[in-house]
Parts: structure tokens; C-alpha cells; sequence
């Protein structure tokens, strides 16, 4: 009997989803089989089957949420083996044969470096060492799965850090593992209290709502902001931009820039400039960057996600711009995978289209820095000791004070401004 | 005066003491050892070392008159109880000079005399009339504990027995009255019938060895029962009438009846009491509750700087469990980062009766009584190949589980060797292994420890070979 066992489809996936089975008990599979839909808290994935056998049974239901990678999913009866088999099937021993793949991640360089990097820092928690195995004892382990604890989260106290026992004791289980049902039905009362009943609807989170809720409160909470504005004449750069997209060729190659096309091209170029700001903390060290990966928020249905213009420093702005607009796409329709949006050195929110001025965005680890983009708008200013008007940009940087000081970040923007109000510095 | 200074002055030198004052010596620290006696205290000059020469002696005999069942035979067996008394002392000194010399080769200073504190950070020793202060930044108290008295009982060291006298007997009486069923009291019983007293054991509970699980106290009293031993439980002696070189007791047998028993000598096992006197504890505060220290989990009298461990700070009354508490205790002092206090239910007990008995954590009535939904299983010798090679078919290995986490609770065993085989559910308790780590071990045949698998097995309706 083969256990077939909740993928981790990519570095900093806990648990997932089970959106769709695309089998039943008692169906034939075999090596290749599309078996089930995966929805992670970025995206939906294909779970392909990687034996021959038949279905024995689903452990899981449809739409059941928050499954732990590597919990068993479904039992799969090999040649010869009959029904009877599944008896001997004890959940909690859960023997972590995975005997399936998941489509996506056979796609070639599915983990870039910078990910691999960022990966620890996200997932590393008290109890969990910088290889990720958990070091627990077996009956720590089996409570843990009994109640719904997650060991990552739990401190050990034995030697070396082991998890034992004790350290269990008077440990929550997660809200995220109650069965979803459950937890729409009863809330936190105290807080539903505050409410007259029948004045409000209850909408169960979404994985990607509370992928959303957990990276930004710990954003928030263990990394200590500070913020920096500067506003960016946009003149020469709207000029430049309509001679551009006035010379597009018809067909391949074809590009229609935007503003924040050169945008994305000067946060890179500033970013290669001023190499200082250009790092993330991690506990083993301040990793500085040698590529600038530019992350883009992108709203989309239900929240939002950031894939990332890989080494954006050495793209051209038509280049950037493609394929920006190539990502914006297929997030919209959740079709990225996992390398598309994880990781990253650096990321821009941009809510100028809905005509902000200026606002501060919350660090996406484990970023140190992202940059709150406004909106251009003729302002009045004072020129020469008169008034005049110009097309201004209010930009906001937030830093990560850990890795970038007060100075460093005035630097980069200043850089970064240059680039903008001089577009054509921006070809050397 | 400031060679007088130490970091850590333990007071006693018995298994708790003297570990502790290795233990805190390896850690960095100055420490001093007080000792009014001998080192290594009653462990190892009166208790759980010279008793078991004495019951190897016993064993040896035993096996001695059973020659023709392993095909042998040696006409007119007897023994020499001095020179059995004898080897039991030599066995005893040669440990006292190894502690001894384990205290210089750590650099612990040694301190001959009986103390006392005298307030904050000092105590006097005094030795030979002579006086001396010594001043400590910690004190350990570990002045163990001595058998417990019962009025009209008291031991006299001629008729009426402390296990000090049942030690160094001069001869084997040809009958013995033992009052207490618990290890002591047991492990005598069995030394004595062995060598061929007539034996009666009175036991003021239910059933003999009273904090062994009850099915394993069963076991024994079978045991104890086929060898000759006469048992009474539930029963207490009254009073003691001693004569010229007897003693007729009353023994009250419960529901108003009450037997005249005389023997020629008596050996009192009914407990003990810790050594809390004359040590100065009320001067600086530290609080007796009983006969024994109140301390918390780390050993802490509430008195800063003052430490107590093993006997005299309470149950269970062994010496491992004493010697525990001496190495937290001296790392706690150290500021030893990451420690947990002594897990009560992964101390093991063992009586060296014939046959032994062994147990560790709770026992099934006792893990019920606690509310948990217990998994049992059971394995007895009889089923065990190298048992039967041995001729040793008589005993159980008994394991309790908690049904729902499969935490294995506790392990009661009785049997050849049992005390031995322990630790192997010892480490598995310290580990905290469930019961599929437990069966996933492979324990190598033919051995005795085969039925420890078993019984896991067992709980689990997997056993194979019964």
C-alpha cells in the first residue's frame, strides 16, 4: 500500500488545500495520472501521480483546507493488494511515502537561489533548526498531530532544542487547522460579541487572505519600519515615454511602456547603485543581493501577490515591460508558479492609477525595503522664487532599520530620483 | 578564614551528596564535603550494596541446591554466614574507598565532623570537641535518612533488627518475623529464606510490596508464598514481648483476630524517616514538613542558598532518584542553561528479592486513577526461550499505555534479571518513544529482553510468541 501524501509545492508552503479530487476510491491510476488539484496560498496546482495502483481511499475531503505537507491525503492499493490492506492504515504513523509529483514543480529551475535563501528565514520558527527538520520526540509528535499543533511554532526545551512532552502543554492549536466549517460556525466570540447578530455575514479566509494576515502582521510586528518621501519631477520622463511608444514596431518586439515600466527599471539600476540597501536580514548574516529581483504588487481576486521581474537591472524597458505585463495576466487568473512570486530583493506598490498622492506600504519579507508609488499630477511648486507648475511623483520608501539606515535609504532615492527625472541616465 | 570559603558545602555523603559535590566540582566550582560517618554513606556501607552481596551469596546457595536441575551435582552444600557477612563488608569498603578517592581526583575537600548551620552562608562542623566554621555561598543538605521507629517496636540491635543488624548477622536465625513488605523489609525476607529461615512477613496493607502494580504484587507473594515465606497482609503487630534470645510478637490479623508468633529475631522495615535534626534548620529558616526537607521542584528549601536532596527531602527513597537530584541541583548552582527538575514518574524502583521486581511510572490502577484510557500488555517468562534455558520461567513483563497518545506510561516487571532490564523502558520513558518506536526496536534474541517487545506487542494485539 502506497500513501500518497500532501506535496510541499513550494519552499514556504505549510499546508494547502484540497480543491478538487480528480479520482475516486476504487479508480485504476497510473504513473502520470492527474489525480488532484492543490490550491496553495498563491495558487492552484496539478497533482500528478508518480505510481500505478488503484485508489484505496481518500483521506481527505474536497475543500478541505490547511493540510500539512506531508500529512497522507489518499491510499493507494498496489498490484495484488485488496481492500483489506487499508486496515493496517494507522493516520497518525503517517510513513511520508509521496507517491505523487506535483505538475508545477517539475518545471525546470522552479527555486531560484534568492528563494532557497528566503526560504528559511520565512519558515524558521523556535522549534525548527536551518535545515527544517523539526527535532521532536514521538510522543511530542503524535500529540502535536492529535491536537493540531504546530511544532514549528513550539519552543523545545529538551536537549538541543528537542520538543518533548511539556512543551506542548497549554500550547493553542492553530485556528488555521480547525476545520474550516467549524470555524465559520463559531468565531472568536468575544470579538462576534461586538456585533448585533443578523447585522453582519461571516466569509470563511481564503488561503491567500491568511497567507496575506500572517506574512504582513509578522512583517509588521518583528521588523522595525521607517519611512522616507520624496517627490520626482516626471517631465523629461513622460516625454522620453511618449517618444518610446511612439517608435513601437508592429508585431514581435512590439512594447507600450508605462510609468511604472521605468519605475521598476530605476529601482533596479538604484538598487545596483547603492548595494548597501540592496540586502536582507537573516539571522545567519545580512544577505547582499547581486541581482535585482523586482516584485510588483499586483491586486488581483481576494487579495493580491507579487511576482517578480527577475535580474530587472539587466532588462531593458521593453523587456520589463512584457514581461511585467505577462505576470500581471496570469496572476489575475492565479496561474503562477511558485517561482514567479517568491523570493525577491526588492518590491514596488503602485497606487497612482487610483489616483493616491502618497502612501507607505508594509515590507514584504524578506525584503528590506519597498518602494509606495502616488500619483503624477501637475502640482504648483516654487521655482527660481515663483511659482510654477510641474508633473510630480510622491514616492515613499519603507525600510527594514535592521539593514538600512536613515542616510543609506535618503541615498537610494535620490538615486533612484535621478534616474526618473534624467530617463536618458537610465540607458548607461 | 578564606580557605574556609567554598562555593558549594555539601552536607552528607551518600549517593546524593557525594554526587552532587562531584557534579558542581566538575562545573568550576570550590566545594567542600562534610561527612560525620563514612563516605558514601548508607547506600553503600548499609543498604543497597552490601545487600546485594549478601543476596548473590543467596543466589549462588540457591542455585547450589538446585544442581540436579541443570544435570550437576555436588554433594553436602552449606555456607559460612561469617564469611558471607565478610564479603558483604569488603564488597561495601571497596566502594567507600572509591568515593573517597573519586572526592580527591575532583578536588573536593573533605570534611570529617557533624554539622550544623549557623546562620546565613556558614555552618560548624564539629569533630573529636573541636569546632570549625566553615562559610558557603550554597549549601546542599543531604543527610539522608535512618528507619523509622514505632513505639513498643523499637529495634534493641540484639532481638529487634534495623536493617544495620539484619546486615552483619551472626548467624541465620532459624526463624524471623519481618514487619514491612516494602523493597527493604522484602529483599530480607528473601535473604533469609533462602538461607533457610523460617520467614513471616507482616504487611500492614493489602498486598506485599504495596507501591509495585498489584498484579505484580500477586506474582511475588505467589513466589515468596511456593518458597516457604509466610505472608500475612492487612495485618500489624501489636506488640513485642522479647526474651532471652526470643521474641513472641502479637500480630493483629484483622477482623478482631489476633496470633501469638515467636521467632528468634525480628527485623523492622516499616519506613523511614529523614535526619532533620540537630542540623540547625530552624535557625535559618528552612522548613521540615514530617520528617523530611520541604523543597520544591529544584530542590529549594525557600532559605536562598540552601539546597536539599535524595532522603531527606522526601520520596522515593532511593538513591538514583538522590543522585539526580545532586547533579541538577549542583547544575542549577553552576547556572547550567536548559534543565528540567527530576521527572517523578521516570525514576525506576527495583527490589532484589527472588524473584526481582522492577518498575518504572505508573501503574495500571494508578494511570485509570489519573483518568487515562490505558492500553496492557503482558509477557510472562514462561513464553521467553532463554528464560526456560535459564530455568528462570517464573514472571511477567507488564506495560501500560496511554490508549489514546500511546505514551508508554509505565512498565512493571518481575522475574530473573528484571532489575537489569529496566532501564531499556527507562530510556524509552526519557525519550518519550511511543509505542511504534518501542516496536519498531530490535531487541536480540535469545534474550530476556525479548518480552519486553512482547509485552509492547501485547498491549497492541500483535504478540507473537504467546
Amino acid at each position: 500500500m502506497i500513501t500518497i501524501t500532501m506535496p510541499a509545492l513550494s519552499p514556504t508552503m505549510e499546508e494547502g488545500k484540497l480543491a478538487k479530487w480528480l479520482v475516486k476510491e476504487g479508480d485504476a491510476v497510473s504513473a502520470g495520472d492527474i489525480i488532484a488539484e492543490i490550491e496553495t496560498d498563491k495558487a492552484t496546482m496539478e497533482y500528478e501521480c508518480i505510481d500505478d495502483g488503484v485508489v484505496g481511499r481518500l483521506l481527505v475531503s474536497e475543500g478541505q483546507e490547511a493540510i500539512k505537507i506531508n500529512a497522507p491525503i489518499a491510499l493507494l492499493l498496489e498490484a495484488g493488494e485488496d481492500k483489506a490492506a487499508l486496515a493496517s492504515f494507522i493516520p497518525a504513523a503517517a510513513p511520508a511515502v509521496v507517491a505523487a509529483r506535483p505538475v508545477a514543480a517539475a518545471a525546470p529551475a522552479a527555486v531560484t537561489p534568492v528563494a532557497m535563501q528566503a526560504a528559511p528565514q520565512q519558515t524558521s520558527a523556535p522549534g525548527s533548526k536551518p535545515g527544517g527538520r523539526i527535532i521532536a520526540s514521538p510522543l511530542a509528535r503524535r500529540l502535536a498531530s492529535q491536537k493540531g499543533l504546530d511544532l514549528a511554532r513550539i519552543t523545545g526545551s529538551g536537549p538541543h532544542g528537542r520538543i518533548i512532552k511539556r512543551d506542548l502543554e497549554g500550547v493553542q492549536p492553530m485556528a488555521a487547522a480547525a476545520p474550516v466549517a467549524a470555524a465559520a460556525a463559531k468565531p472568536a466570540a468575544n470579538e462576534l460579541a461586538l456585533f448585533p447578530e443578523g447585522s453582519y455575514e461571516i466569509v470563511a479566509h481564503t488561503a491567500m487572505r491568511k497567507t496575506i494576515a500572517r506574512r504582513l502582521t509578522e512583517s509588521k510586528s518583528t521588523i522595525p519600519h521607517f519611512y522616507l518621501s520624496i517627490d520626482c519631477d516626471l517631465e523629461a520622463l513622460m516625454d522620453m515615454r511618449e517618444k518610446l511608444n511612439a517608435q513601437t514596431p508592429k508585431g514581435d518586439g512590439g512594447y507600450k511602456l508605462s510609468v511604472n515600466d521605468f519605475i521598476i527599471r530605476a529601482s533596479a539600476l538604484a538598487l545596483r547603485r547603492v548595494p548597501e540597501a540592496h540586502a536582507s536580514w537573516t539571522d545567519a548574516g545580512l544577505l547582499r543581493h547581486k541581482h535585482a529581483d523586482v516584485g510588483v504588487a499586483v491586486s488581483i481576486e481576494g487579495g493580491l501577490i507579487t511576482p517578480i521581474i527577475r535580474h530587472a537591472d539587466s532588462k531593458g524597458l521593453a523587456e520589463i515591460s512584457n514581461t511585467m505585463r505577462d505576470l500581471a495576466e496570469r496572476a489575475r487568473v492565479r496561474k503562477l508558479k511558485p517561482n514567479e512570486y517568491e523570493g525577491g530583493t526588492f518590491s514596488i506598490s503602485n497606487l497612482g492609477m487610483f489616483g493616491i498622492r502618497d502612501f507607505s506600504a508594509v515590507i514584504n519579507p524578506p525584503h528590506s525595503m519597498i518602494l509606495a508609488v502616488g500619483a503624477g499630477e501637475q502640482r504648483p511648486v516654487v521655482r527660481n522664487g515663483a511659482l510654477a507648475i510641474a508633473t510630480l511623483m510622491s514616492c515613499t520608501l519603507s525600510c527594514d532599520h535592521r539593514v538600512v539606515d536613515g542616510v543609506l535609504g535618503a541615498q537610494f532615492l535620490n538615486v533612484f530620483r535621478g534616474f526618473i527625472e534624467k530617463p536618458l541616465t537610465m540607458l548607461l | 578564614m578564606a580557605e574556609n570559603t567554598y562555593d558549594v558545602v555539601v552536607i552528607g555523603s551518600g549517593p546524593g551528596g557525594y554526587v552532587a559535590a562531584i557534579r558542581a566540582a566538575q562545573l568550576g566550582l570550590s566545594v567542600a564535603i562534610i561527612e560525620r560517618d563514612q563516605l558514601g554513606g548508607v547506600c553503600l556501607n548499609w543498604g543497597c550494596i552490601p545487600t546485594k552481596a549478601l543476596l548473590r551469596s543467596a543466589e549462588v546457595f540457591h542455585l547450589a541446591q538446585h544442581l540436579d536441575a541443570f544435570g550437576l551435582a555436588a554433594d553436602n552444600v552449606r555456607f559460612d554466614a561469617a564469611k558471607i557477612v565478610k564479603r558483604s563488608r569488603d564488597v561495601a569498603k571497596r566502594l567507600n574507598g572509591g568515593v573517597a578517592h573519586l572526592l580527591k581526583k575532583n578536588k573536593v575537600t573533605v570534611i570529617e565532623g557533624v554539622a550544623a548551620l549557623a546562620g546565613k552562608g556558614k555552618i560548624t562542623v564539629t569533630a573529636k570537641g573541636k569546632s570549625q566554621d566553615v562559610a558557603a555561598k550554597n549549601i546542599i543538605l543531604a543527610t539522608g535518612a535512618r528507619a523509622r521507629q514505632m513505639p513498643g517496636l523499637e529495634t534493641d540491635g540484639k532481638l529487634v533488627w534495623s536493617y544495620r543488624e539484619a546486615m552483619i548477622p551472626e548467624a541465620i536465625p532459624p526463624s524471623l518475623l519481618v514487619v514491612g513488605s516494602g523493597a527493604i523489609g522484602i529483599e530480607f525476607a528473601s535473604f533469609y529464606r533462602t538461607m533457610g529461615s523460617d520467614v513471616t512477613v507482616v504487611e500492614v496493607l493489602d498486598r506485599v510490596l504495596p507501591v509495585e502494580d498489584a498484579e505484580i504484587s500477586a506474582l511475588a507473594r505467589k513466589a515468596f508464598e511456593k518458597q516457604g515465606m509466610k505472608i500475612h497482609t492487612g495485618a500489624s503487630v501489636t506488640g513485642l514481648e522479647r526474651g532471652a534470645d526470643k521474641v513472641t510478637a502479637k500480630i493483629d490479623l484483622g477482623g478482631g483476630k489476633i496470633e501469638q508468633l515467636t521467632v528468634a529475631r525480628v527485623i523492622m522495615a516499616v519506613g523511614i524517616v529523614g535526619n532533620v535534626e540537630n542540623l540547625g534548620l530552624e535557625g535559618v529558616g528552612v522548613k521540615v514538613e514530617k520528617t523530611h526537607v520541604a523543597v520544591n521542584e529544584w530542590c529549594e528549601t525557600g532559605v536562598p542558598g540552601i539546597y536539599a536532596i535524595g532522603d531527606l527531602a522526601g520520596p522515593p527513597w532511593l538513591a538514583h532518584k538522590a543522585s539526580h537530584e545532586g547533579v541538577i541541583c549542583a547544575e542549577r548552582i553552576a547556572g547550567v542553561k536548559g534543565l528540567h527538575p527530576l521527572a517523578a514518574g521516570n525514576v525506576p524502583g527495583c527490589t532484589y528479592c527472588m524473584p526481582q521486581v522492577a518498575s518504572v511510572g505508573l501503574t495500571e490502577a494508578a494511570a485509570k486513577a489519573r483518568g487515562h484510557e490505558v492500553r496492557v500488555g503482558r509477557f510472562p517468562f514462561a513464553g521467553n526461550g532463554k528464560a526456560i534455558a535459564l530455568g528462570d520461567t517464573d514472571g511477567m513483563v507488564k506495560t501500560v499505555f496511554d490508549a489514546k497518545t500511546g505514551e508508554l506510561l509505565g512498565a512493571h516487571m518481575i522475574g530473573a534479571e528484571v532489575t537489569e532490564l529496566i532501564q531499556g523502558y527507562c530510556i524509552a520513558k526519557t525519550l518519550e518513544t511511543t509505542e511504534s518506536e518501542l516496536m519498531h526496536t530490535i531487541f536480540p534474541h535469545p534474550t530476556l529482553s525479548e518480552m519486553m517487545h512482547e509485552s509492547v506487542l501485547d498491549a497492541y494485539g500483535k504478540v507473537i510468541h504467546f
